[in-house]
C-alpha cells in the first residue's frame, strides 16, 4: 500500500507557485480516495478483538457517551471522566479501556503509541483513526460544563503562548497569524475558529511523506520536537490542555477526519 | 526537575469559557509533569528568560513601555561584535546556513552545525521559491549598502532580534548561541554582499 502512493512524494515535492493552494487542487482531485480506509478496518477489527489477559475486547470501553458507543464520540473529546476524575484525549481513555478492560500493562502500550517512519501503522494509530471515522460530519462539541474542562482550556491558552527554549519558540509563533506559511506549508492560525476548525476536523489524518495516519496527541509531539521544547507525554496535562483550546476553538465546526496531509 | 517560580500572575485570555486564572506555580509542575528529556531538548529548556518570560505574558505583544524600554536597552547592550571587526564572510556558506533547518532539535546530531533555517520565514535568493512568509521579504537587502551603521544594525538583527523588536518572533541567533560567529558571518554576506543570490535579479 506504501508503495502505491510513493510517487505522490515526487508529486507534492514540487516548487508550489504560492501557499497550500497546489495541495488543495491535488486534495480535490484525490475526493474520497484516502488511504486511510484501510486503517479504518484495521481499528474497527481491533475495537472488537478479545485482546490481553482478560480476553476482552474493547466495545465495554465508555468513550463518554455510553458503553460501546463509538458514533459521534470523537467529536466530544477532550472531556472529564468521572471514573478517573480527569480530561482525556481519544488517546489517553483507549488507553486506560486498554488497561482496565483488557488488562493490558500500561508501560508496554506506551513502549511505542506512535509509528516511526517506515512502519506500518500502531494499534493505537488504527483506533483513533476508526474512531474518528465514526464521528465524521459530526459537529466538534467538546465538552467545557465540568470545572476540570473550563480549567483545561484556560491552560491550553497559556501554553499556546509560552515562550521557551533555544529558538523562544511558542505555539503561537507559527499559529497566531492567519495566512501565514513555513516554506510552503500552510499555517493554520488556531486562535481563530475557522482555521482550528478545518485542521482540528481533519486529524488524524493520512501523511503522504509518511505514509501514515498520524493522530492529533502524535501532531503535537512533532511540533514540539521543531520548537526544540524536550518529549511531550502521551495524555499528559499539556497534551490534553491544547487540544482542548484547539477543539473548543474550533467547536461548531465539522469533523471530516481522517484527513489527507502532506 | 522543578522549575523556577516566577512572580506574577498570568492572566489567561477573556474568553468566557476559561476559567480565567492560570497560576505561574500551576503551569510550572504542570509543564514539569508533561514533559521529559528527549536527547539534547532537555526539560530545563523549560525555564523561562526574561524576553521569554515578558513576551509570553503578554501575548507576543511588547509588554509595557518601561519593561520594554529597560529589556530592549539590556539586550542591545549584551550584543557581541566580531572581534576582528569583520562583519562579513563567505556568502556561498551563508546560503548553506539559511538553507539548513536543523539544530537543537531532539531528533538532530549534536555534533552537526546549527542551521540558521531563514528560508522558513523569509524570502531571500529570488530562485528559492520554498520560502516561508511569517517574516518580510529579504530579497535585495543588499540595497541598503554596506556602511559601518547598516553593518551594526544588521549584525544585531541577528544577534538578538529583541535588542530592537522586543517579542519579535525571530529566534536570537547569537545570543542563544544557535549561530557562531562565522557562521553569522557568512549569513551577513549571503545578505549584503553584491554578489549574493538575494541581491540579483532572477
Amino acid at each position: 500500500m506504501i508503495k502505491k502512493w510513493a510517487w505522490l512524494i515526487g508529486i507534492l515535492a514540487m516548487p508550489a507557485l504560492s501557499d497550500d493552494g497546489i495541495f488543495d487542487e491535488y486534495r480535490d482531485l484525490m475526493g474520497d480516495d484516502n488511504p486511510a480506509i484501510f486503517v479504518i478496518d484495521e481499528g474497527e477489527a481491533l475495537w472488537f478483538e478479545p485482546q490481553g489477559p482478560r480476553s476482552a475486547s474493547l466495545e465495554g470501553c465508555d468513550l463518554g457517551l455510553g458503553r460501546g458507543v463509538t458514533a459521534g464520540a470523537y467529536a466530544r473529546f477532550p472531556r472529564y471522566f468521572e471514573d478517573t476524575d480527569t480530561v482525556m484525549d481519544i488517546e489517553s481513555r483507549l488507553l486506560h479501556c486498554m488497561q482496565q478492560l483488557q488488562g493490558r500493562d500500561r508501560d508496554t502500550l506506551l513502549a511505542k503509541p506512535y509509528s516511526l517512519r517506515g512502519d506500518m501503522g500502531t494499534e493505537l494509530e488504527a483506533l483513533v483513526t476508526w474512531l474518528a471515522a465514526e464521528s465524521e460530519g459530526a459537529v466538534i462539541a467538546p465538552e467545557q460544563v465540568h470545572p476540570a474542562e473550563r480549567a483545561m482550556y484556560a491552560l491550553g491558552e497559556e501554553v499556546f503562548f509560552y515562550r521557551a527554549g533555544p529558538h523562544d519558540f511558542s505555539c503561537a509563533t507559527c499559529h497566531e497569524q492567519s495566512d501565514m506559511r513555513i516554506r510552503l506549508q500552510a499555517l493554520p492560525n488556531l486562535t481563530e475558529h475557522q482555521d482550528a476548525a478545518e485542521t482540528f476536523g481533519s486529524w488524524p489524518a493520512y501523511r503522504i511523506s509518511e505514509g501514515l495516519v498520524r493522530t492529533m496527541g502524535w501532531r503535537l509531539q512533532d511540533c514540539f520536537r521543531q520548537q526544540r521544547w524536550p518529549g511531550l507525554k502521551l495524555g499528559s496535562e499539556v497534551s490534553v490542555a491544547l487540544q482542548t483550546y484547539m477543539a473548543v476553538n474550533a467547536a461548531g465546526g465539522v469533523m471530516t477526519a481522517p484527513g489527507l496531509k502532506r | 526537575m522543578r522549575l523556577m517560580l516566577r512572580t506574577g500572575v498570568l492572566l489567561a485570555g477573556a474568553l468566557t469559557l476559561s476559567s480565567g486564572v492560570v497560576s505561574s506555580e500551576r503551569l510550572d509542575t504542570v509543564l514539569e509533569r508533561s514533559f521529559v528529556d528527549n536527547g539534547q531538548a532537555t526539560v530545563d529548556r523549560l525555564q523561562q528568560d526574561p524576553v521569554q518570560q515578558a513576551c509570553h505574558h503578554s501575548r507576543s505583544t511588547p509588554p509595557d513601555a518601561a519593561t520594554a524600554t529597560s529589556l530592549r536597552q539590556e539586550r542591545l547592550d549584551a550584543v557581541i561584535f566580531p572581534a576582528d571587526g569583520d562583519f562579513l564572510g563567505d556568502w556561498q556558506r551563508g546560503a548553506e546556513v539559511a538553507d539548513n533547518g536543523r539544530g537543537l532539535q531532539s531528533s538532530d546530531d549534536p555534533a552537526q552545525p546549527n542551521g540558521g533555517n531563514c528560508y522558513a520565514c523569509h524570502q531571500l535568493a529570488p530562485d528559492e521559491v520554498a520560502y516561508g512568509t511569517l517574516g518580510p521579504s529579504l530579497t535585495g537587502y543588499g540595497a541598503r549598502g554596506q556602511s559601518e551603521p547598516m553593518l551594526r544594525y544588521t549584525w544585531t538583527k541577528l544577534w538578538d532580534t529583541h535588542a530592537y523588536n522586543l517579542c519579535s518572533h525571530m529566534p536570537r541567533f547569537g545570543a542563544q548561541g544557535i549561530l557562531t560567529e562565522q557562521q553569522l558571518k557568512d549569513i551577513m554576506a549571503f545578505l549584503l554582499d553584491p554578489a549574493s543570490p538575494v541581491n540579483q535579479d532572477l
